[in-house]
């Protein structure tokens, strides 16, 4: 199980033009990712960090490269079929959270799962919530909850469905450390629960400690892996 | 599908969330000023029309020379319609010694269907309302016949082989406006069951026979479009409209202000929901954004806001007609007793029309920009600088305004007239864009001086330029909108009530004899009425024009044949007359005395067919002559002042036989003067149009409610466009507010800011709307009153005034929550 490559990425390049010229992002980064392993990218700011999740989550596309969800070339998809695939073996956790204002906790943890078109949207909704421990809390707006609290709908919502890879942005950059900690810790209990890969953007060496393959991004290379 | 009910879900969610009460209430209002406007035009119409009707003594009249056809009688009875017959003709009545030409009439059981005759019980006593006409045996006549045959209520007189007796003085018939100068000859009213007995109608006779109708508006109008196509030489079909232009000008003046009023709601309304639009694509940017990470293809984006849109809109439409039925019933119970009629149901018209509006607002301003969310970037989950969406100014507002080309057409079904209303509306937005931009321009060097909130405040005008240019213009068109509510309507109704000022004539004097003049005015004088002007009248027949004989059948139009076939009535005059206005040619000076020109009225050249050049020759008492048509005139009929379709210059016709004219006004309380006048001057015909008048002063009366109430509508569109536009920038403020309040802004410091960035902006929107609302004015002035309205100084003040204070009040109070919130929470949730 663990030899099965879920993440794949081939040559992959990033470059965007600016007004002061053209501006490489991501230069040549090569990884895979196996079924089930936590790994971090981490780098300074503008090492590119951000820009590769985005690439591996097909939320944009690359100048040049490969990138392989599930054994599924992204960009051999257009836009929508990114977005289906994403919608089956995908989950994100974003820095900002990035709940829908008008729903209630509860309505945003089943909206991928509405989307998906199943039945027991809310049963399995319920269950969730239950399980980042927000039962109680289902009914109430994201502006009503505080951050580690909308952190914790962000996840139950992203493990809802079961992905089989969740990305994650920068998930404790909102936080305070104590509810940082706590967010961690529910991110890798679901890990383990359900078997998730997880991949993790930060800069925080303490979270990067506790993934079990940290890649270490440099101007747009990938420098070294650590460990 | 499954994406259906989720869209219902999304919808509820939506509405729960308070994400959607604009835009909804923005459609609620347009759906219904529309249907309020549509239910009672076509309700108002049928009241206000059966109101006239009172004028005619029906609703609908068919007039023969032959006899009425059976068949139409017949047809009348299907159709369920109340049916009273006249005949009327000249003829000689005898009384003693005595004998005088009359007009006429005999009426069967149930005249006048509409209006009411009103008859005294002695000469000079006072008259009161009488329903239907007289009994059998008897007749009515006026003070004037009857003074001058001798006799009183109680005699007799000889009509024909006929004995009657005299039963009543009657002082007014409702019907009497028809052909109203033309009748000399003073009227004698009998019962028709009599008039066989008098043999006086013989096949030769010169008679006239109407049957009169009454009943359901829609009766009457089938019956009408069968009839008209078979009416043969010598008949005629009419109704009030065709009888008396300026009820029909007040009828259809006040239909034109409804239906402008309801277009103006509508518009309004579109901006309002292109407005919340606005904030909702900004709101939802981010949704899109997470949903596409979560899954859904852009097909499911586009199908659930879609799907979200039109339940939306069928719902908001639903309510808006009801509001706008229950409203016009509202108005009903205002106008109605009013009326005094039975109101028909209102059609399905409107409720169709209010759904049409509802949804072609809605899809063409909010749905082309709603639709292209599903473009958002979907990187713009990690970065939030990404996608703010660029919706083009063609598709936010451009197939929002063709939508509404299409409602224009709809609610004007004429496509020439849509297509004025459409290019002078996209003028007004092109003008309130344009001087908006020139003032945000001019706004530019102010930036630099002033303390830190002024600075921030005109900053924050002219920073955001793009979005202060909407917001001006959004502002501006509420405004614009109750500048011309309040200000321009009202002098425009004003002046509209004033053309037919408490003073109008209401009496009118004929036949006049040139040796009575002194003595008429020596009368008056006596009497504390100021002697009005006397104009000259001369009785003549056309009979050439341009050297060519003409003939009734050289005229398609009835009233061409009409106006061949009797004799005109010519006058001489040195000035214009004050109604009237020269429109083409030249009037005539001094030297001109005597020299063979006509000045012609206007409407009658062109149904004739005629211009400045030709020629005309006149017939009077045998002899003939012929002038030039020098100019034409347009003539102001509501003025009810004695008007004339041919006038010469003095010197001309001085030898013809002439008698005079006049109209005066006499307030009812002194109406005992013209009995004292009967009896001095008896050959002089009075006629009494002050039923008329207040007849149609009340039809202006209520056409001024009718609009002033239909304009709440277009008030409370106006002040939704301010509502939405306050509320489609408030994420940005608040946001902003939070950056400035951790950057130090005190509370104050941010206070005198949102006060003078929307004080300002008031001001300056406030110049643009009354500057538009002027336009505006001038226009309607133009097209619908045919008055020249010159907006001044005092409208664009109370526009910077109106403008700043009420967009100042309404946008600080509408933002000053921003200052309450915590600035730290603001920034983290979102």
């Amino acid at each position: 199980m663990t030899s099965e490559i879920v993440v794949n990425t081939q040559n992959l390049h990033k470059r965007v033009v600016s007004p002061e010229g053209e501006l490489t992002l991501l230069q040549g980064v090569d990884l895979s990712i196996a079924a089930g392993e936590t790994v971090a990218i981490v780098g300074a700011s503008g090492a590119g960090k951000s820009t590769l999740l985005g690439l591996l989550a097909g939320l944009d596309e690359p100048t040049g490269g490969r990138v392989s969800i599930a054994g599924q070339d992204l960009f051999a998809l257009d836009e929508d079929g990114r977005a289906r695939l994403r919608g089956e073996k995908v989950g994100f956790v974003f820095q900002a959270f990035q709940l829908l204002p008008n729903l209630t906790a509860l309505e945003n943890v089943m909206l991928p799962l509405e989307l998906a078109g199943r039945p027991d949207a809310q049963q399995v909704a319920e269950g969730v919530l239950q399980r980042v421990g927000l039962a109680a809390r289902g009914s109430h707006y994201p502006k009503q909850l505080s951050g580690g609290e909308q952190q914790r709908v962000a996840i139950a919502r992203a493990f809802a469905p079961h992905p089989q890879v969740l990305f994650a942005d920068e998930p404790t950059g909102n936080l305070d450390r104590r509810t940082g900690e706590r967010i961690i810790d529910l991110l890798f209990q679901l890990n383990a629960e359900q078997g998730t890969t997880l991949v993790l953007v930060t800069h925080d060496q303490h979270l990067a400690a506790r993934c079990q393959r940290q890649l270490e991004l440099d101007e747009g290379q990938l420098k070294a892996e650590v460990q | 599908m499954s994406h259906f009910s989720l869209a219902l879900r999304h919808l509820h969610r939506e509405w729960r969330a308070g994400e959607l009460k604009v835009l909804a209430m923005a459609l609620i209002v347009a759906v219904a000023s529309v249907t309020s406007v549509n239910f009672f035009t076509s309700r108002i119409h049928q009241a206000l029309t059966g109101q006239a009707n009172d004028l005619l003594g029906g609703d609908l009249v068919f007039v023969s020379d032959n006899g009425v056809k059976e068949e139409l009688a017949a047809r009348a009875v299907e159709l369920g319609l109340q049916r009273a017959r006249t005949v009327e003709f000249p003829t000689m009545v005898l009384a003693g010694e005595k004998n005088q030409l009359v007009a006429l009439k005999a009426a069967s059981d149930g005249y006048p269907l509409r209006g009411k005759n009103r008859i005294a019980p002695k000469l000079f006593a006072a008259d009161a309302e009488i329903t239907g006409g007289p009994e059998p045996g008897t007749v009515w006549g006026g003070s004037r016949l009857l003074t001058i045959l001798g006799v009183d209520v109680g005699d007799e007189i000889t009509v024909g082989n006929s004995n009657l007796k005299v039963g009543a003085v009657l002082t007014s018939e409702p019907d009497q406006s028809e052909g109203v100068l033309f009748n000399i000859a003073p009227r004698l009213l009998m019962h028709a069951d009599d008039l066989p007995a008098t043999e006086l109608v013989q096949p030769a006779s010169r008679v006239i026979y109407r049957l009169l109708l009454a009943g359901d508006v829609d009766a009457i109008g089938q019956i009408r479009q069968e009839w008209e196509p078979k009416l043969v030489q010598g008949e005629s079909l009419h109704d009030v409209q065709d009888a008396r232009p300026e009820v029909r000008s007040a009828l259809n003046r006040g239909e034109h202000f409804l239906a402008l009023a309801a277009l103006v709601s509508v518009l309004l309304a579109g901006a309002a929901v292109a407005m919340a639009t606005r904030r909702f694509i900004s709101r939802h940017l981010d949704s899109c954004a997470i949903m596409r990470c979560l899954g859904a293809e852009q097909a499911v984006i586009s199908q659930l806001y879609l799907t979200q849109m039109v339940v939306l809109g069928l719902l908001a439409s639903v309510v808006g007609i009801v509001v706008g039925y229950l409203a016009q019933w509202g108005l009903m119970l205002f106008l109605a007793p009013l009326a005094g009629i039975e109101l028909p149901a209102p059609s399905l018209w409107p409720i169709l029309l209010g759904l049409i509006t509802g949804m072609v607002t809605l899809l063409g301003f909010a749905v082309p920009p709603i639709l292209q969310l599903k473009n958002v970037p979907t990187l713009r989950v990690l970065r939030r600088d990404l996608g703010g969406l660029q919706i083009s100014a063609l598709s936010a507002y451009g197939i929002g305004i063709l939508a509404f080309a299409v409602l224009v057409l709809f609610q004007a079904q004429n496509l020439k007239l849509a297509a004025a209303i459409m290019a002078g509306l996209l003028m007004v937005l092109l003008m309130l864009g344009a001087v908006a931009g020139g003032l945000l321009l001019l706004l530019r060097p102010l930036r630099k001086k002033g303390g830190a909130a002024w600075r921030f405040g005109v900053v924050n005008i002219s920073r955001r330029s793009g979005h202060s240019l909407i917001q001006m213009v959004g502002f501006g068109v509420g405004l614009m909108a109750l500048l011309l509510l309040a200000v321009v309507r009202a002098d425009l109704l004003s002046e509209w009530e004033n053309r037919l000022p408490a003073d109008a004539p209401n009496r009118f004097l004929i036949n006049i004899q040139p040796d009575q003049l002194d003595g008429v005015r020596q009368f008056l004088r006596s009497e504390d009425v100021e002697p009005p002007l006397l104009y000259p009248m001369i009785r003549a027949r056309l009979v050439q024009i341009n050297g060519e004989k003409v003939v009734p059948e050289d005229f398609k139009t009835e009233r061409g044949k009409r106006l061949v076939k009797r004799e005109f009535n010519l006058s001489w005059a040195e000035k214009v007359q004050s109604s009237n206005a020269v429109v083409s040619g030249r009037w005539w000076g001094p030297e001109d005395h005597g020299k063979p020109f006509f000045s012609v009225e206007q409407s009658l050249a062109k149904e004739l067919g005629l211009g400045v050049g030709d020629t005309l020759t006149y017939d009077v008492a045998g002899q003939q002559f012929t002038a030039e048509i020098t100019n034409l005139r347009q003539v102001n009929w509501e003025s009810f002042k004695a008007n004339f379709f041919v006038v010469a210059p003095p010197g001309l016709l001085d030898n013809y036989p002439v008698n005079y004219i006049t109209g005066f006004y006499l307030p009812t309380e002194q109406h005992a003067v013209l009995n004292r006048m009967v009896q001095q001057f008896p050959n002089i015909t009075v006629l009494d149009v002050a039923t008329i008048l207040d007849q149609v002063r009340e039809i202006i009366e209520q056409v001024i409610l009718a609009v002033e109430y239909v304009f709440i509508f277009t008030v409370l569109a106006g002040l939704m466009v301010m509502y939405a536009t306050i509320h489609a920038t408030l994420d940005d403020r608040i946001r902003e507010a939070a950056v400035l309040r951790t950057l130090g802004g005190r509370r104050s410091q941010l206070m005198s800011s949102i006060i003078l960035e929307y004080t300002g902006l008031g001001l300056l929107s406030g110049l643009v709307g009354s500057i538009a609302a002027g336009a505006i004015g001038m226009v309607i002035a133009k097209q619908i009153f045919d008055l020249t309205y010159l907006p001044g100084p005092t409208l664009w003040l109370s526009g910077m005034l109106i403008g700043a204070v009420g967009v100042g009040v309404a946008g600080t109070l509408g933002t000053r929550f921003v200052l309450n919130q915590p600035p730290l929470k603001t920034l983290r949730g979102t």
